[in-house]
């Protein structure tokens, strides 16, 4: 047998929504056999690809196929779920039964249920959000050396590698609930990313840099992605500590993702609920400050984010979460929603694409304006109460002397409260990441404690 | 007897494993057939059947249930620093096959490989192979779950929430072997936990604590122990009511004994796994026979401690774990290795080889990892600081192993002033340098303990359950990253 003919085998075609839709029907059926009042049942199988070169040489082939389906019953208003990768009807039905068995003990919540009938999403517009990529191992192969071999040949200082990796998934899913509700989609995802290291004297640094889209054709050149992993390698070299200051701190844009989360994290119902947020009870109030516009745009074409509806199939509708500074909604799905006396927003799951409204200045116009502080680009660690806000991370970036990136930095800490920093935002830049879920150009904060020597 | 429960568990692994897909050894020798392609040095096939219970009380009420079972077999081939890798959800011959063929087309041609005559893979006896799922009945779990939320909510009036959760898995795995070894390993695997929030005029702080290990539910009802995590949860959401806000800059730091270890495994451990020292990414690379800690520090990875959450009888290659010194009184000892990576630089697998699941490639992991007690008066070592931070619980960690910079965030932390511990400080993350933090240590304590079985550890994507441990240490300059500059 030839090397090139198990790969084409082994890239399995996916299934058929309508085969999912059935695996699903048939186990709301079950459920309902069983004696649920209500139940909802979700199904996915996803297939991939990713090869990894290091050091010019193929290092990993890895072919993934994954499968879930998984089930939650409710008898009244109590509640079991179940899940299991076996897809054979007998075994569909044991894990229905599992779940009913497991909801003979949990308790009577009168919060608990399905989402209301009346917010189930009523037509799928077709997203874009499928483009399958018939790439083969030696393609993807190629495609990683040419990304490690840009790094590794951009400059004698980079001497080593952890790698460059091309990865090709797709994947189909398929929710459906006793409303009567079903809904499914195919969607794929590509991506290419490269780690490179840098040796100067005894000091070594890693970075790294990443493309990654639903289109294989909208990633970046190989070349590209080898070449700025390795320049964000350079430019750690020489890394030093600073003194102990308050100093405003910009947030580059792969970080200020982060800072975003954690603020998504403190509008989340669960959060709201339990009093367990920073932002508890801060509806209708100022939280940024007026310039800041945050949407979400769920419907956007071949975006990473984007679906039609949440995990219980709630319609996703396009929406301003922060208009003027101000918060406009939580982010609920339907349990916390009842427990808020509110209704689900179709979050669910989470967000569906995150636009921060950018600003009209770009990273270097910021970076002059701050005139003295920290650039941070990279994170490290957990350091983040959400309940308190207290904020205590391990950071790496440059030094900002006269409106310039004077030396890198390294071996850090910065630290607040993510209610003032949030607060405390000065601009936010037009250098919008759009490699996520959550778009936002860097920010920049006032009042941080960095701590060093 | 001592072979008995590792043939106990291998007679377990066929029953749950092979006889239901009607497999046989003769067809594992099929599969080898198709994946020992000219050029592949080693092979090895990860059957995996494990099961999964979760269940959490909330306001009082048991909220959540849920079941999980997941099986599936993971085909690996590598041919010198290559891997192929496939895997599927079935486990049964055609779809053996079809791995192997997509595993075993990484080679491109060299000697034939052969599969040896099977033999079974002894392992250590470290925990019983019983099921924990069915240690309690349902009844049992939610009232174990009712009393813990009883036991927070009669500690003091200001604790507002209480979440409650206890999770359970079983899990078998069987490891065929190129080399002809049959292993297995039957892997119980408990954890309970209790998070309160507390509200005193206005402000609210949380509070966490649990443990767990490899054995049944029955543990957490011996003494006062299940509900000794609810009193802690509690005590600790108290402190941080208290907590004015962290210093800022480099000062002593002493930690406390136990889960503070994970200052360990950030610093050293992951710096020490033998895939980044063959590659030479690691900031440790080259550096065995140097001294990298003080005098004082003695430091091992110990997956043969019984019962322990970091513990296996045998790794995910088959290999029975061991306890390896990687740091000897202040000198670096030696790495954590898998097959693969002890291959590639000529040295034998420490027992270190772990996987999330059959559907993830192997790597070398951390078992439990911790420093050996020192000659130190826990109390002489506060009193030795004049001002400094005492951190005596910890979120996670983070290590960037090329720089070596590292972090861990202290969850409950005191001021020291004078010799003395005084107020209570918010969480603050400590940075740090891996091959220096070790040389400011310069007391350490005669208080060992591991802590309670609470650690996941994350590595490119896989998580995998670890211990750590300590005894109080002194550490002369460590960064504190707090607010009060």
């Amino acid at each position: 047998m030839s090397v090139t003919e198990p790969v084409k085998a082994s890239r399995a075609a996916l299934p058929q929504q309508a085969e999912l839709e059935q695996l699903v029907a048939d186990a709301l059926t079950h459920a309902q056999k069983c004696g649920a009042s209500a139940a909802e049942a979700s199904v996915s199988v996803d297939a991939g690809l990713s090869v990894k070169v290091r050091m010019r040489e193929v290092d990993t082939l890895e072919y993934q196929r994954d499968r879930g389906f998984g089930v939650t019953v409710y008898f009244g208003q109590r509640k079991g779920s179940a899940s299991s990768a076996d897809f054979s009807p007998a075994s569909i039905r044991e894990t229905v039964e599992a779940a009913c068995t497991i909801a003979r003990y949990t308790s009577e919540d009168n919060c608990q249920g399905l989402a209301d009938a009346a917010l189930m999403a009523r037509d799928i517009p077709d997203l874009d959000l499928y483009h399958p990529w018939a790439l083969e191992a030696d393609a993807a192969i190629a495609l990683a050396r040419d990304c490690e071999v840009a790094a590794l040949d951009a400059d004698p200082r980079i001497v080593n590698s952890d790698g460059a990796d091309v990865s090709s998934h797709g994947g189909v899913r398929v929710y459906g609930n006793t409303h009567g509700f079903i809904g499914g989609y195919h969607a794929s995802r590509h991506g290419l990313s490269c780690v490179s290291v840098g040796k100067q004297n005894d000091e070594m640094q890693r970075d790294y840099w990443f493309t990654v889209s639903r289109r294989p054709d909208l990633l970046e050149a190989a070349q590209t992605v080898g070449k700025k992993a390795a320049e964000r390698t350079l430019r750690r070299l020489g890394a030093r500590r600073v003194g102990t200051a308050r100093v405003p701190v910009l947030f580059a844009p792969e970080v200020a993702r982060g800072v975003l989360g954690h603020f998504l994290g403190a509008i989340r119902g669960g959060a709201q609920y339990r009093k367990a947020s920073f932002l508890y009870d801060k509806l209708g109030e100022q939280v940024f400050p007026s310039f800041v516009q945050i949407e979400e745009q769920p419907h956007l074409p071949c975006a990473l984010g984007s679906a039609a509806f949440d995990s219980e199939g709630v319609a996703t509708v396009p929406r301003h979460l922060v208009r003027d500074g101000v918060l406009e909604t939580y982010l609920l799905g339907s349990y916390s929603a009842r427990k808020l006396g509110m209704q689900s927003t179709g979050h669910a799951g989470g967000v569906h694409n995150l636009v921060v409204q950018p600003g009209e200045f770009g990273f270097d116009e910021l970076v002059r304006h701050m005139g003295r502080g920290l650039v941070v680009t990279s994170l490290m660690g957990q350091g983040v109460n959400m309940v308190t806000g207290d904020y205590s991370r391990g950071a790496s970036g440059f030094w900002v002397e006269d409106g310039a990136l004077a030396y890198p930095v390294q071996e850090i800490t910065v630290a607040g409260n993510l209610r003032d920093m949030l607060a405390n935002i000065q601009a936010i830049g037009s250098d919008v990441d759009l490699r996520g879920n959550v778009r936002t150009g860097s920010i920049l904060i006032d009042g941080l404690t960095v701590a060093g020597e | 007897m001592s072979t008995s429960i590792s043939q106990l568990n291998l007679d377990t692994a066929r029953q749950t494993i092979l006889a239901p897909a009607g497999l046989t050894e003769s067809d594992l020798e099929r599969v080898f057939g198709q994946l020992m392609t000219p050029g592949v040095d080693a092979a090895d096939l990860y059957f995996q059947v494990s099961r999964h219970e979760a269940w959490v009380l909330e306001d009082g009420i048991v909220k959540e249930g849920s079941r999980n079972l997941d099986q599936g077999v993971g085909v690996r081939a590598m041919c010198g620093e290559k891997t192929g890798f496939a895997y599927s959800d079935e486990i049964v011959l055609p779809a053996l096959m079809d791995a192997s063929s997509a595993a075993g087309a990484i080679a491109r041609g060299g000697q034939s490989g052969r599969l040896q005559a099977w033999q079974a893979g002894l392992g250590l006896e470290l925990y019983q192979p019983a099921n924990p799922l069915e240690s309690l009945s349902s009844e049992a779990k939610i009232d174990l779950l009712r009393r813990l939320d009883a036991e927070a909510r009669k500690q003091d009036p200001r604790v507002e929430q209480v979440i409650v959760s206890l999770a359970g898995v079983y899990e078998t795995v069987l490891i065929a072997g190129s080399d002809g070894r049959l292993s297995a390993d039957v892997r119980p695997l408990v954890r309970l936990n209790v998070t309160v929030l507390a509200e005193q005029n206005g402000r609210r702080e949380n509070g966490s604590a649990g443990g767990g290990g490899r054995f049944g539910y029955e543990y957490f009802l011996q003494g006062d122990r299940g509900l000794n995590y609810a009193r802690e949860a509690v005590r600790q959401a108290l402190v941080n009511l208290e907590a004015v806000d962290a210093p800022a800059g480099t000062m002593p730091v002493v930690l406390g004994p136990g889960w503070p270890g994970v200052l360990l495994h950030e610093a050293i451990g992951h710096g020490l796994e033998g895939d980044f020292n063959r590659k030479g990414t690691s900031a440790f690379a080259g550096r065995v026979g140097e001294r990298v800690a003080s005098p004082l520090c003695t430091i091992v990875d110990d997956g043969t401690l019984a019962n322990r959450r970091g513990s296996l009888n045998v790794d995910d290659e088959g290999n029975p774990t061991e306890c390896t010194t990687l740091i000897e009184k202040g000198v670096l000892k030696g790495y954590m290795q898998d097959s693969l990576n002890a291959r590639l630089m000529n040295t034998r697998p420490t027992g270190n080889g772990r996987r999330e699941s059959y559907a993830h490639l192997p790597m070398p992991r951390m078992t439990n990892t911790y420093m050996l007690a020192g000659p130190h008066d826990p109390q002489e070592i506060i009193a030795s600081v004049e001002r400094g931070i005492y951190a005596v619980n910890f979120g996670g960690g983070q290590v960037d192993i090329t720089s070596g910079k590292f972090v861990f965030s202290a969850s409950e932390a005191y001021l020291i002033e004078n010799g003395k511990v005084t107020r209570p400080v918010k969480g603050a993350t400590l940075i740090g340098s891996g091959p220096e933090v070790l040389k400011q240590v310069s007391m350490v304590g005669n208080d060992l303990a591991l802590d309670s079985g609470i650690g996941v550890c994350g590595k490119d994507g896989q998580s995998v359950p670890v211990g750590v441990g300590q005894p109080t240490l002194k550490v002369d300059a460590l960064t504190v990253g707090g607010t009060q500059a």
